[in-house]
This record gives C-alpha cells, structure tokens and sequence, in this order.
C-alpha cells in the first residue's frame, strides 16, 4: 500500500476568485479539502479606530468604505444608530428615500454577486450581462449623489438631497425592465446545465450548522432559517411594505444562488410600493450643526446584502464617538467556510467562496 | 412583529436563579445585564439553553476600552422568541482576561479573536487564540486608549506636506 499524506496549497491573496485579498490555506488530500483557514487582513485600515478621532457626521464616508457594493446600506446603518443615540424623528420622506436607496442597492449587490459567480466558473458572457444592468442603477445613484459607488447620501437625520425630477421616471423604466432583464438571467445561467451541475449539492451547510457558526443573511436563509431583519426588526419603516422572505431548502451553493435571484424580485417590489407611496415634503430633520449625543451606548442592526450588519456606538457624550465598533456580516459569515468546504474539490471552493460572497473591504474593516 | 427587549420578569427570573450575579444597567433601549465574572459561563449557557430564553444567536461581540476596566458586550438574540439582550461583563485594566464563549456559541470564534488582537483581552478557554486582523509580528493594540495613531498627530503631519520638498 502506498502511503499518502495530504499537503498544504495557498490560495490568494492574489486570486481571482477571492474577489479581493483574501488568503485561503487549504489542507489538500488529494484534490479534496481537508481543512480550509482563511487569513484576512491584508485591507485592514483600522476604521474603528479612525472613528473615535472623527466628529459622528465625518464617519459616514467611511462606512461607505466597508461593503464598497451596498454602501447605502452602511450609510443607512451608522445613521440609524446614531439617530437611536440622539433620538430624533426622521421626515416621511427622508425614510422612503432611505428605502428606495438600499433595495435598489441590493439589487445592485445581487447583480454583482451573480455576475462573479458566473465568472468565477468560467461563464464570461454571464458577467457581462449581470455588469450591463448594474450600471443602470449606478447611474441612478449617479443621479442622486454625484457617486457610483461610495454615495456619502443617507445623513443623520435624512438624506443629503432631495431626488432630481429625472430619478422617478428612470427608476420606473428600470423597474419596468427587470422582469425581461431576470428572465435573460434565468435563460442565460439558472437554465444552464454546466451552472447548475457546478452548484448543486455542492457547498452544503444545513440551518443548525448555519446558526452555529453564525451565518446570516441569505446565506443563512438559503438554509432554510427565516432570519431576516427587514421582518424581525422593521427598522425604519419596513413593516410599511408587502415583500416575502426568499428561503432555501438544502443550503447548497445552488441555494444561495437562488435565494438571491429571488431577493432581487422582492426588492424591485418594495422599490415600486415605496415610489408609489412616496410623500412631498422635507428630506432633512433639523440636526443640530455640532452633534453631542448623551452619553451612552446603543447596538442597531440592519439587513445588508451580505447579512446583519451592526454597529456599536458609545458615547462620552462629546462630538466624538469613545469606541465604534461595526459587525460585518462577510467577516463572520467567513467562518463557515471550514465547514462549507470539507470535503469539496478546489474547483467547488472557488463556488463556494463566490455564493459566500465576502467582501475584503467588509471583513478587515 | 418586531422583537422585543428580554422581559423583566424574565430578568427577574434569572436574577432569582443566581441571586448576587446579575445587576441591571442602563435604560430603553440601552439596558444590559452586568454579569459577575464567578458565574458567568454558567449564567450564559443558561441564556442559550433555557427554554424561557433560547438565545441561540451570538448577534455580536466586541469590547470597550474604559481605561481602568475593560467592558465586554455581547448582543444576543432568539430565533423562537424574537427578543434580544445585551450582556456585559468586564476585567480589570491590569488582568486582562475573560471567559470565552466560543464553547456555548461558536460563532463567536472570530469576534474573540478580533477583541483578543486589537484590544489585548485575552479569553480564557478560547481553542485558537491568535491575531486576525494585524500581522502576527505586530507590537501592541491599536484600540487601546492608550495606543495613540502617529497619524493622530495629523497637525504635524499636515505642516509636513505644506513645507517645501525642495528649496533651491
């Protein structure tokens, strides 16, 4: 009997499919995983520590620097929670904006997720298409905030501008689109037989097993846990508007895959009920000019594209913040990657990490 | 429905359970339990476990440098019951150290570990205790309060980039 040990191959941090640095050592037997540890930190530019030597309204364009595809959704966190701190009433206005804003970033999100996975199996034309469609909504964004990507736009106590005249009508377009544009989609990629054999049963973790090593966000609901905070906190004014909870069933990477296509449907209608109910009126609550919020501590979290994204605020009750802390959801949703791809060849670990989908800019922080 | 702070009578349920252990701090919105460091496994395993408080999700985990303590916190929250709550527990500046939770929940593996490299908070009973973040040659603790940024003397470094480069 030949006798066989397993080895140790490196993957990353300059690696295609890390979608950023990334490192991964991978304990091989084989082809197959034994043992997958990540090494982050290669991004790390000590954001909390930045905070605490910044004034509460400085801080925002450096959430925008997190998760740098959903930054509307950073912005609206760290706003929340200030806002929580120094109890204050949002305008009606200001909030459906806010709503408008983060779904329409999360499509934004999705389309990107969707269009790294299909590159990362070799599926260029499918990224091509996923890349064509986000655009529309940058330029979107580009409208409202002068910004594709990093939008500084959700203020403490509204957001920075009201929508130009323009915004509405193409938001409507692009709404009225994306049912033709997700069909290509499906025909393109869900309908794919190479996609769906690469997905597949491949890449399982079951609801306990999720929960256990703290997964969230679709990751965690294509196991088939309803945990979504949009529901179980209504922050804002999400208990306002009519949308289901995309849930999966195995936990397989071609659950995650589904779970976010489905995601995006249920924004586009939340986007239209809030464009429909939109009220006049002002965008902007009157925010003192020097912020000193009371001294304490306040936790708000928020459903990110990625997960549940938190952020700890204390106060000493100055205009900077004593310790803000921010829990990204990539960063934790990392730990199940051990777990996810035992047993897996190298090929599915590149899935894996793809449906995964952490962002370095998200997990070093 | 939106979830909910723990109860009191359920806080009061627990304070009965281990009288002496458990004080309450802060109000609204901002109200944590303070837990002793003797029972503090004891009381959290009870926290995930009974069925009056199922907190099966370790929401978040991090720490606060109070100079002569050190405050960890900890956002839990319940699947079934849909409530959440904050617990403290806090380590004097000169020993610091706490128990890991790592074997009641094990997602908080990373947190520990985040704490553990930028705070220096060391958790006892912690598997794989090691930096994540900084590079494992790096000196110190950067969310210290002690620990000042060399970019923090930004003053200097700004009078640096006004000055000429070259004078002829």
């Amino acid at each position: 009997m030949p006798k066989t040990q397993t080895y140790t191959l490196n993957m990353g941090p300059q690696h295609p499919s890390t979608h950023g640095v990334l490192q991964l050592e991978l304990e091989l037997d084989g082809e197959q995983v034994v043992k997958a540890i990540p090494y982050m930190g290669y991004l790390h530019r000590g954001i909390e520590k930045l905070a605490e030597s910044r004034t509460y309204t400085q801080f925002i364009p450096y959430t925008d620097r997190l998760d740098y595809v959903a930054s509307m959704g950073n912005n609206l966190g760290y706003c929340q929670t200030v806002e929580k701190l120094i109890e204050i009433e949002i305008p009606e206005r200001a909030e459906y904006l806010r709503i408008i804003m983060t779904e329409l970033n999360r499509i934004a999100s999705h389309l990107l997720f969707m269009s790294s996975l299909a590159i990362d199996l070799g599926a260029t034309t499918g990224m091509i298409y996923g890349f064509r469609d986000r655009e529309t909504v940058l330029d979107l964004f580009d409208m409202v905030c002068g910004a594709r990507l990093t939008y500084n736009y959700i203020r403490i106590g509204g957001v920075a501008d009201d929508i130009p005249p323009e915004f509405i009508p193409a938001t409507q377009k692009f709404l009225g689109d994306f049912p033709k544009i997700l069909e290509e989609y499906h025909n393109l990629l869900t309908g794919n037989e190479i996609l769906y054999y690469r997905l597949k049963n491949t890449g399982i973790i079951n609801g306990k097993q999720a929960l256990e090593v703290g997964l969230t966000g679709p990751c965690l609901r294509a196991s088939g846990v309803d945990y979504d905070i949009r529901k179980v906190e209504s922050y804002g004014i999400y208990d306002r508007f009519d949308f289901a909870v995309p849930l999966g069933e195995n936990g397989d990477n071609w659950d995650r895959y589904i779970v976010r296509m489905e995601e995006m449907v249920e924004s586009s209608k939340i986007i239209a009920q809030a464009i429909a109910q939109l009220p006049e009126g002002p965008f902007m609550a009157k925010v003192p000019k020097v912020l000193k919020p009371p001294a304490g501590d306040v936790y708000h979290r928020i459903e990110n594209p990625r997960g549940e994204l938190g952020f700890y605020i204390v106060s000493d009750g100055t205009t900077k913040p004593y310790r803000t802390h921010v829990r990204r959801p990539s960063f934790i949703n990392l730990q199940a990657l051990d777990e996810v791809c035992k047993g897996l060849l190298i090929a599915d670990v590149v899935a894996v990490l793809a449906t995964l989908d952490p962002l370095m800019g998200e997990v070093d922080c | 429905m939106s979830s909910q702070i723990l109860s009191s009578e359920a806080i009061s349920k627990l304070q009965a359970q281990f009288p002496n252990s458990i004080s309450m701090i802060g109000e609204g919105c901002q109200q944590a339990l303070l837990i002793e460091d003797s029972k503090f496994l004891t009381i959290m395993g009870v926290l995930k476990n009974d069925a009056a408080y199922q907190f099966t999700m370790l929401s978040n985990l991090t720490a606060v440098d109070y100079l002569d303590h050190f405050e960890v916190v900890y956002h839990l929250y319940s699947l079934n019951l849909k409530h959440t709550v904050t617990i403290k527990a806090r380590c004097p500046a000169d020993k610091p150290a706490i128990w890991s939770v790592m074997s009641i929940w094990a997602s908080a593996n990373f947190q520990e570990r985040e704490v553990y490299d930028l705070l220096g908070l060391e958790f006892v009973g912690h598997a794989d205790l090691r930096r994540i973040l900084l590079p494992e040659d790096f000196e110190g603790h950067p969310l210290r309060k002690e620990y000042k940024l060399s970019a923090q003397d930004e003053r200097r470094r700004v009078e640096l980039c006004l000055k000429p480069r070259h004078t002829p």
